[in-house]
């Protein structure tokens, strides 16, 4: 016997610090690491609706799963792409300008 | 609060306190670690719901490649090894972060608390039944996860090579034959 209290308390604070960590944070990575807990409350949410017994199609546990997945394709693509970002400008400090000038993309 | 209860919030809690310090340590590999307690603590939450298949999953994938996958980018960037003030913005950016940070975190639970009631009996997450449901009834979105997973290494190989040839003009197709 559980109570749902605990779930969607810990899925709130989850999205929460998660969401701070990603408007507050300059290094790109680190702006990565709180999309992930973002994504981990909305699996405990996942989790715990379907661990109550009324999930016919087994939708929490199969969707968790595959917000799992997803995420590791994103933090895949996300890190190549901010590895060739820092590859062409030297730096991934989110605060700092393109030294080129604000188009992208463009070598001098 | 049931013994249930307390487990949950003794994970919840670590989860919590993890997360915390991953968003604010000033040393950038410090909070890549403080995300592996955080997402070991939801594991251990996952198991409280005996969802044992998913709490593998978790820890396999989640633990096991993505924040390898964070701490391998992190020592490639060179990202600084000591503390850094510079880790995150200034002072007033984060304190409107904050706020909107705890509207969101209020509004979703304020939103779901309706939906908890008394205690309800946990049955879990059948591991057999999990299986048979996820090659069965979502057979479709999972071929198509796969593919997802075959693009997002291709791309991400693709981006890498862009960058690593540096006379590659923009629009000059897949690098893949300048070797």
């Amino acid at each position: 016997m559980i109570h749902l209290h605990g779930p969607i308390l810990l899925a709130a604070a989850l999205v929460g610090i998660g969401l701070y960590g990603a408007l507050s944070r300059r290094n790109a990575i680190l702006v990565l690491v709180g999309v992930e807990l973002v994504l981990a409350g909305a699996s405990v949410l996942l989790v715990s609706a379907g661990s109550l017994g009324l999930d016919t199609l087994s939708a929490g546990g199969t969707l968790a799963l595959f917000v799992i997945t997803v995420a590791a394709a994103e933090v895949s693509v996300a890190l190549a792409v901010i590895l060739a970002a820092h590859a062409q400008r030297g730096t991934i400090d989110l605060d700092q300008g393109s030294p080129d000038g604000p188009e992208l993309g463009q070598r001098s | 609060m049931t013994s249930l209860d307390l487990l949950f919030a003794g994970f919840g809690l670590l989860a919590v306190v993890a997360g915390m310090l991953a968003v604010t340590s000033g040393r950038v590999v410090h909070a890549g670690l403080w995300l592996v307690v955080a997402l070991l603590a939801v594991a251990g939450c996952y198991l409280v719901l005996a969802a044992e298949l998913v709490a593998l999953v978790q820890v396999l994938i989640y633990v096991g490649a993505i924040v390898v996958l964070v701490l391998v980018a992190l020592m490639l960037t060179r990202s600084p090894i000591q503390a850094s003030g510079t880790a995150s913005v200034p002072g007033m950016h984060r304190v409107l972060a904050a706020v909107i940070a705890a509207g969101t975190a209020g509004l979703v639970a304020v939103v779901l608390w309706p939906l908890a009631g008394p205690a309800v009996p946990r049955a879990g997450i059948d591991s057999t039944v999990l299986a048979e449901h996820l090659f069965g009834v979502w057979v479709w979105p999972l071929e198509l996860l796969s593919v997802l997973l075959l693009v997002a290494l291709v791309g991400a190989l693709a981006v890498w090579r862009r960058s690593a040839t540096p006379g590659a003009a923009p629009g000059s197709g897949a690098g893949a034959d300048r070797s």
